[in-house]
């Protein structure tokens, strides 16, 4: 906690908002490059609208593939956003102050893709409304609400309204600075988004408590959203390997695996494009890095639970779904990759001070690990269909079309495009939560050094 | 008589401060501080504000799980059709949708209520405000008779005021 650089608020003013007052080649270089693999991925889509889902690689048994992989996956990411935003700010942990917004926006576009992905899946797009919403009130028809088909949207929509909502709200006062810094046609926008802010004592009374009141009520979101998506699974009796007890937990924890280290990579992207050193430190690092450490070693104990429960039964229809994933091929080779990616790579890595101090070793661990929990999704959804059932009387394999692959290429690209128009028209970094850190800070001399020391309000 | 709205612009707390302390011994206690840093409450000796934020939420939950129930149980009973073998109205289905529902109620109507306690949204010019409040300068707000507006003007300028603004209310 040495290295921090004292700044005046003129100056963290200058450093947080040049992003959003320059224009930089960079910016129209990576818009550009995002906005056309969505196009292609739009196109992708529009082919598979007009020809029929047919186009997919699935077929009976496996009728979940690529997309859904890539749903649950972008839940999972989006998980740990809000979540670590609303604990870090509940437990009024300071190292929070440059964490928070990028974590909260990354779940808001991360969560939006992910919710995209369900009516790629069924084709017919547009009669996803009749399945979700009770609108039709004409012909009298209405969602079933007993399905997990209804208990996902409901909690995708209350997860990402609330989410949307909670990002906009603790943007405000940091609106009002680029109000204050713009002309033209942004002053305008940038006035309106404002909502008059000026910010005085009940304003900033009010807006402190609601990050504290929005982020208890979230919490609990967040833990039943990726229970819900893990029933989608747990509630189909018929599929050997996904009819598990523990699998809310199993996907509650794995989702805080990969998104926290989805927020360690956007924050070492940040530090290096914004060059925010003095923001986002290496002790902000190593913060994460120990919770990851915690979070990774729970979401591995629930993996052993889920398979060695599974061997432990003797079924021959689990044993085989177990065999699938772990000893044929390619379910064994994505194994291998997945268990080193997702834990025994970045578990030493991280007990290290120096890696998880250095920003590149913790960028390039927890892009391992989000490699590793992309295939875990697969491994978890595909082998399980893929082997035969009761009443089921095909075996078959699966490929991804090109169309699907596509489709996941875009999604990718979607949430970089949605990250990098954020950062461009907003602070990534709350900057009035910055000041507050500053203002709430004083370095005291213990023995021969200088170390800060913060003091909080009750 | 008409009133006017002052504002000094300080840039450090302590002259602010000081400024508060001024008005108080003029017997001037309600007056408003604006800042860009969420500072403790009561570093400025203002007056304590109150709010009833508290109360949003509860409201909120109670009207997201009655629009649930609506959706759950309305609609299961406007259109009666059982569905692998589970009750009409099933429970944990319902409670599911009624969480969600309770919660996103909730949620909206802490936003509304940190709007509308925060006197938000104010689209109009800003009346008294300085841009150099989010450089990190403090203002000081008060409403004064007009023919106390040059007497409060010195106040804060014998308080190390870098500007103060006078504006018809």
């Amino acid at each position: 906690m040495q290295q921090r650089v004292q700044k005046t608020e003129r100056e963290i003013n200058r450093d947080l908002l040049r992003p959003n007052l320059t224009l930089q080649l960079r910016f129209f270089v990576v818009v550009g490059v995002c906005a056309t693999i969505v196009a292609m991925a739009g196109g992708a889509l529009a082919y598979a609208i007009i020809k029929g889902v047919g186009v997919y690689g699935v077929n009976r048994p496996v009728m979940w593939g690529f997309i859904i992989v890539n749903f649950v996956f972008w839940v999972g990411i989006s998980h740990a956003g809000v979540m670590l935003s609303a604990i870090l700010r509940l437990a009024q942990a300071e190292w929070r102050r440059p964490a928070t917004r990028a974590a909260e926006v990354l779940t808001m576009f991360a969560l939006g893709t992910a919710a995209l992905h369900p009516v790629l899946h069924t084709g017919r797009q547009w009669r996803t409304l009749y399945w979700v919403f009770p609108y039709d009130f004409g012909r009298g028809i209405w969602p079933d609400i007993r399905s997990p088909f209804v208990w996902d949207p409901s909690a995708i929509f209350t997860y990402l309204s609330g989410t949307i909502m909670f990002v906009f709200i603790l943007l405000v006062p940091d609106i009002a600075v680029l109000r204050d810094r713009t002309t033209g046609i942004m002053h305008k926008v940038y006035t309106v988004a404002a909502l008059g802010w000026r910010g005085n004592s009940k304003q900033w009374q009010l807006q402190l408590l609601a990050g504290i009141l929005l982020s208890a009520l979230i919490l609990p979101v967040f833990v039943s959203v990726h229970s819900i998506v893990s029933w989608d699974f747990a509630v189909a009796i018929a599929v050997e390997g996904w009819h598990a007890t523990i699998f809310a937990p199993y996907f509650v924890i794995g989702a805080v695996h990969s998104g926290v280290a989805s927020v360690i990579t956007f924050l070492a992207i940040l530090r290096w494009v914004f060059r925010w050193e003095d923001y986002i430190r290496p002790t902000h690092f190593d913060a994460l890095a120990r919770l990851m450490v915690i979070v990774a070693t729970g979401w591995f104990y629930f993996l052993v639970i889920d398979f060695g429960m599974g061997f432990y039964t003797g079924e021959p229809g689990e044993i085989a779904v177990r065999y699938a994933q772990m000893g044929e091929w390619p379910g064994n080779m994505l194994f291998i990759i997945f268990i080193t990616t997702g834990y025994f790579l970045p578990i030493p890595l991280w007990l290290l001070k120096n890696v998880r101090q250095s920003p590149m070793l913790m960028f390039w661990s927890s892009l391992f690990v989000n490699i590793g929990m992309w295939l875990e999704r697969y491994i978890l959804i595909i082998p399980s269909l893929e082997r035969k059932q009761s009443l089921t009387f095909t075996w078959g394999h699966y490929a991804p079309s090109p169309i699907e692959v596509m489709l996941v290429i875009g999604s990718f690209a979607l949430v970089t495009l949605g990250l990098v128009t954020f950062c461009k028209f907003f602070p990534i970094i709350p900057m009035y939560d910055v000041k507050e850190g500053k203002v709430l800070e004083q370095v005291i001399r213990i023995g021969k050094i200088n170390v800060p020391a913060v003091f909080r309000e009750e | 008589m008409t009133n006017k709205s002052l504002l000094g612009v300080f840039q450090e707390v302590d002259e602010a401060v000081a400024a508060a302390d001024s008005l108080k011994e003029k017997g001037i206690d309600d007056f408003e501080v604006l800042s860009s840093t969420p500072y403790p409450e009561g570093v400025f000796g203002e007056k304590p504000s109150h709010h009833k934020l508290y109360v949003f939420p509860f409201i909120g939950a109670l009207l997201g799980f009655s629009v649930a129930i609506l959706i759950t149980a309305g609609t299961q009973m406007a259109y009666p059709l059982v569905t692998g073998g589970k009750p009409l109205l099933a429970l944990p289905s319902m409670f599911i949708i009624c969480y969600e529902g309770t919660m996103l109620g909730a949620i909206l109507f802490t936003i509304i209520g940190v709007v509308f306690e925060s006197r938000l949204p104010r689209l109009g010019k800003l009346e008294p405000y300085d841009t150099k409040i989010t450089e990190g300068y403090i203002g000081i707000g008060v409403t004064v008779p007009e023919d106390d507006v040059d007497k409060i003007s010195n106040l804060f300028k014998e308080a190390n005021a870098t500007d103060v603004h006078v504006e018809a209310t």
